[in-house]
């Protein structure tokens, strides 16, 4: 790797390629694909949170007009798979969470499909079930490893002496909700078998993943497994893995010999689709008198399903956000009868970033420093875990960008200081951070058409990102020509095989393979081909991913504003500055920045999944009662970034821009509360009652 | 979904006689409540008999100065209404802080007086709860309570009532007028609403079959000041946790008149009499305000996770009361929910 691809279409803010036919209801989505004699499922869900199913009377259901078949455990078709608990539909008559699904119902209308599940009548055996998360469980435990396969613990030198030593002590708990991705567009799956031909036409972020996961579940060779995606309505995570539908649905096929459609419904997706774990995070910080760290001790517990684990690595980012020499973080999980967590944008990073980030903030003030400067002063030269130089780190600059923007220079750092018409008003700011990494296996092919253009072709997702523009942004420059010259297929396991989109690696992983299969194509055949010729490439190896520690950076500020009377709160302003390495499209990243942030402001102020604990479900399981920000709540808000360049984390030089917008979002929310009222809120989401005496 | 029939009304007395003989039907309205309930199985009529063609559409002025408003007047044209805006600001405000503009523009008057309680376990059928199936318990009492009842509730039900609308209504002394099998009745819009005592499956006095046609508004003195104010999770599409509709008249300095409603409190927008009894013929002072607002809440009850309601309806009663005093002139209603 001897420099990076020269920019010329890159780092144009172009339109969507896919802006027309998404604003014009011509954009294709999972459900709306026409399929000849289309059947309709609807699941039936388990009503108790532990047991079994000890009889079902599907009588009533199979006598209505329409109804095709009803699926229990007793006569759904056997998988070849049941290696993962989550997706091992109707394989069992156990009941591991609520909301699970026992049955399924398939029939000629989606109406009647619903109608008859309700009349499914379910006896069970029920066991208590335990739902409770709490710090002091006799029963936590630690996982072999944190998602996706980082160190449970670490430790580095004598936390508990430079604790007792240290001039300046921090000791406080701060815990994060229960969240659930909600995507515009809820997951979605039409399954059709072809003789031992199945097609799935699914709303996911990786059609080869869903492909290779599924095909071992029901028993299928890969290649006789197709799954088209053109289009995701959002996935955040949430459609990074298959879950449940999509096997109920391929099952359900089989079964009827038909083709299936499963649209989830909103209520149905708080129990089935995956979500974030509640965490609780103990934070122990110990400082000398000039403001440097001496010591990081990070203890999270968290939740995971007693079936299948899942563990968030809320940790992690203390690993390598500040210096300090003596350091310790932990994870303890609880295996409760809940249903399975999973992904959601940035996991780890986004809520250990918010308790890591209050802490610095009343760190900050305990030293007596503008919470700028004592980051500035606790900045690592290197990885403090690995001792790796980083490939880049600007989030130094970052902060001293967003101070001058946001207008920091001249704010009194004494909270409950400024009031404006009954309004309390204080200001704040939280780095963010995210690692720059790639996933392995994608494959691009890349033939010169009839038309004489370029065909580009790889089953990469866009989820709304702009992976449709930016990829083919990447591929013009890649094979020096311009952007109108080159078409872009994705979203269909019948092209070579891309990674999944997540974990901010998308636009680094097939851009990367994008520019070898160009290289490759310009090598065979020159700068004049003919029709037809065609060539591959893959990602290459970086050697530098062991000599580099690679993460991008970010700063966020916000204005916050507590009504005095009531305590209702308000975010008038918000302004994040990232270095995440060459931007692809302007357009875009922007929307993904300033996207991530509101998410941010949302975990901030508003999103809680209520669990009672009595059932063991989510209560507030739809949008009217699990509140997402609404366009009102969302005022100013700004997303900028600096010009990085870093040689070292991929030819393009980017550094993934998906995740890095919502981390550190409720911190600094959550500090400008402070400074404005002086109330400092540990637990999200910060809701009004939290300031009212 | 259970199949239903579906009819529609051409005439008032059709669509009463239509509901009336089945005591499974119900009137459609926008339908932006029991279309959800209908999917989500809360309720499960075999007949809708759909009252959108019925010519209850407009708003017209009343002998005496009043306005009489047409069940079936959408609450986006409600909301936009000249006379509502300019001599019931308090009505227009209401109405625009509720639900979405998308909402808005498809609920009625009389859809959204009927409108039932978003308690979480009355909206899940796999939950107990008195209110959707009498006798099965109430979930909610020892579950999650933020957003229930902390007056006139009982050991059966905790729910709140969901409408802005309605709590503004009960503060103007609005009159609802139905017609129903029996024939035509008024029906002051404070006791239009039950506290929901043992029979918490009742939300109203209606009986089976009988059809709100009209909203009276009374006419109101051109020196009276009105507003709504609603507190709520987010910035907008949120129901209120408590929202206070008021409308005073002051005289020398001091309150001749006060109409004060709650909403967000209780199972019927909460008429505050024992605070406008402190708040007549007092000055227009804070410790007036606050004495008022404590005189309604000293019964108050609060649930496990609601006791912040308590101050916060204290409080906010004293901001809009206090606001509305010191004004010169009549308030506008916001256009959006801006904060």
């Amino acid at each position: 790797m001897t420099g990076l691809l020269p920019a010329r279409v890159i780092g144009q803010p172009l339109e969507r390629a896919d802006g027309m036919a998404k604003v014009t209801g011509t954009a294709t989505y999972a459900a709306e694909h026409p399929v000849p004699g289309l059947t309709h499922l609807h699941p039936v869900q388990a009503t108790i949170a532990r047991g079994r199913v000890s009889a079902v009377d599907t009588a009533q259901a199979e006598a209505l007009d329409g109804v095709i078949a009803v699926l229990t455990p007793a006569n759904a078709p056997r998988l070849a798979s049941t290696e993962d608990p989550e997706l091992a539909v109707l394989q069992s008559d156990e009941v591991a969470f609520r909301g699970q699904v026992i049955g399924a119902v398939v029939a000629t209308t989606p109406e009647i499909a619903r109608h008859a599940a309700g009349l499914v009548q379910v006896s069970y055996v029920e066991q208590p079930h335990d739902v409770a998360l709490r710090p002091d469980r006799a029963d936590l435990y630690a996982p072999d490893k944190v998602n996706p396969a980082f160190p449970t613990d670490t430790e580095q030198g004598d936390v508990p002496s430079a604790l007792a030593d240290a001039a300046v002590r921090l000791d406080q708990t701060y815990t994060t909700a229960w969240y659930h991705n909600n995507p515009m567009e809820p997951h979605a799956t039409i399954a059709s078998w072809d003789g031992g031909d199945l097609t799935l036409h699914d709303s996911t972020q990786g059609v080869t993943a869903v492909r290779d996961t599924v095909a071992p579940v029901l028993g299928v060779a890969p290649e006789r497994v197709r799954v088209i995606c053109p289009h995701v309505g959002g996935g955040f995570g949430s459609k990074g893995q298959p879950h449940v539908h999509l096997v109920l649905a391929a099952l359900a096929a089989k079964a009827v010999g038909r083709p299936v459609r499963l649209v989830v419904t909103r209520q149905q997706m708080f129990a089935l689709v995956g979500y974030r774990t509640p965490t609780i995070q103990r934070i122990r910080m110990g400082a000398d008198r000039t403001g440097r760290l001496t010591a990081i001790s990070v203890d999270v517990v968290e939740q995971t399903s007693r079936i299948k684990e899942f563990a968030e690595q809320t940790a992690v980012p203390a690993r390598m956000m500040y210096a300090a020499p003596h350091r310790r973080t932990t994870h303890r999980l609880a295996a409760l009868d809940v249903p399975v967590p999973s992904w959601m944008r940035a996991p780890g990073e986004c809520p250990g970033m918010f308790g890591l980030e209050t802490a610095v903030d009343e760190m900050a003030a305990a030293c007596g420093l503008d919470p700028i400067e004592f980051r500035v002063r606790n900045e690592p030269e290197r990885d403090p875990e690995t001792g790796r130089p980083f490939s880049s780190r600007n989030l130094v600059a970052c902060l001293r960008e967003g101070a001058r923007r946001f207008g920091w220079a001249h704010r009194d750092p004494t909270p409950r200081a400024r009031r404006e018409a009954g309004w309390l008003v204080g200001t704040g700011v939280a780095a963010s951070t995210y690692p720059a990494g790639r996933i392995a296996g994608s494959s691009v092919t890349i033939r010169f058409g009839p038309d004489r253009r370029y065909q580009v072709e790889t089953a990469a997702a866009d989820l709304g990102t702009g992976t449709w523009t930016a990829l083919r942004q990447i591929a013009a420059d890649a094979l020096g020509v311009d952007y109108a010259e080159v078409d872009l297929r994705i979203g269909d396991t019948a092209l070579p095989p891309a990674s999944v989109a997540g974990g901010s690696t998308g636009i680094a992983s097939w851009g990367s393979a994008v520019l070898d299969a160009a290289e490759a194509f310009r090598d065979k055949f020159g700068a004049n081909p003919s029709e037809g010729d065609e060539a591959s490439g893959g990602m290459p190896d970086n050697p530098h991913t062991e000599r580099y520690a690679m993460h991008a950076f970010g700063a966020q500020f916000a204005e916050v504003r507590v009504r005095e009377d009531t305590g209702e709160i308000r975010v008038s302003r918000l302004l994040g500055v990232f270095a995440a390495g060459r931007i692809v499209n302007p357009r875009t990243a922007r929307s993904q920045f300033i996207g991530g942030m509101t998410m941010g402001l949302s975990m901030a102020l508003h999103e809680q999944s209520v669990l009672d604990q009595r059932f063991g479900h989510i209560v507030n399981h739809d949008l009217a009662e699990y509140h997402i920000a609404a366009n009102a709540d969302v005022a100013e808000l700004e997303a900028h970034w600096i010009d990085e360049h870093d040689p070292y984390v991929n030819p393009l030089g980017t550094k993934g821009i998906g995740e890095i917008g919502i981390v550190g979002t409720a911190a600094a929310i959550s500090n400008a509360a402070h400074h404005a009222t002086g109330v400092r809120v540990r637990d999200l989401p910060i809701t009004l009652d939290k300031f009212l005496s | 979904m259970n199949p239903f029939e579906y009819r529609r009304a051409t005439d008032v007395a059709e669509a009463v006689a239509a509901v009336a003989e089945r005591p499974d039907a119900v009137f459609l309205g926008g339908g932006t409540n029991l279309v959800d309930h209908l999917k989500l199985g809360v309720t499960r009529p075999g007949r809708l008999v759909d009252i959108t063609r019925l010519p209850l559409d407009r708003v017209e002025p009343l002998p005496g100065g009043g306005v009489r408003v047409g069940a079936n007047v959408r609450n986006s044209d409600l909301a936009a209404e000249p006379v509502i805006r300019s001599r019931y600001p308090v009505l227009a405000q209401a109405l625009l802080s509720g639900a979405s503009g998308q909402l808005r523009n498809l609920a009625t008057t009389g859809g959204n007086l009927l409108q039932r309680t978003r308690c979480v376990y009355f909206q899940d059928i796999t939950t107990p709860c008195n209110k959707r199936m009498p006798g099965s318990g109430c979930a909610a009492l020892d579950g999650y309570t933020r957003h229930h009842a902390v007056l006139g509730a009982s050991p059966q039900c905790v729910a709140v009532h969901p409408s802005d609308m309605a709590v503004a209504l009960a503060a103007l002394d609005a009159v609802v007028r139905t017609h129903g099998p029996a024939g035509q009745r008024a029906i002051p819009l404070v006791e239009f609403h039950r506290l929901p005592g043992a029979q918490p499956e009742r939300d109203t006095v209606l009986d089976h079959g009988e059809l709100i046609t009209a909203v009276d508004l009374p006419a109101v003195p051109a020196t009276r000041r009105s507003a709504y104010r609603k507190v709520r999770d987010r910035a907008s599409y949120a129901f209120a946790l408590v929202s206070v509709a008021a409308e005073v008249e002051l005289r020398d300095g001091e309150i001749s008149q006060a109409r004060i409603a709650f909403g967000g409190l209780a199972h019927k927008p909460w008429r505050a009499q024992r605070a406008e009894q402190v708040l007549r013929g007092a000055p227009a002072t804070a410790a007036t305000f606050q004495r008022a607002a404590e005189a309604e809440l000293v019964g108050a009850q609060p649930l496990a996770d609601n006791a912040f309601k308590v101050p916060l309806a204290r409080n906010t009663l004293v901001s809009v009361l206090t606001e509305l005093t010191e004004l010169t002139g009549a308030t506008e209603p916001t256009q959006e929910d801006t904060p």
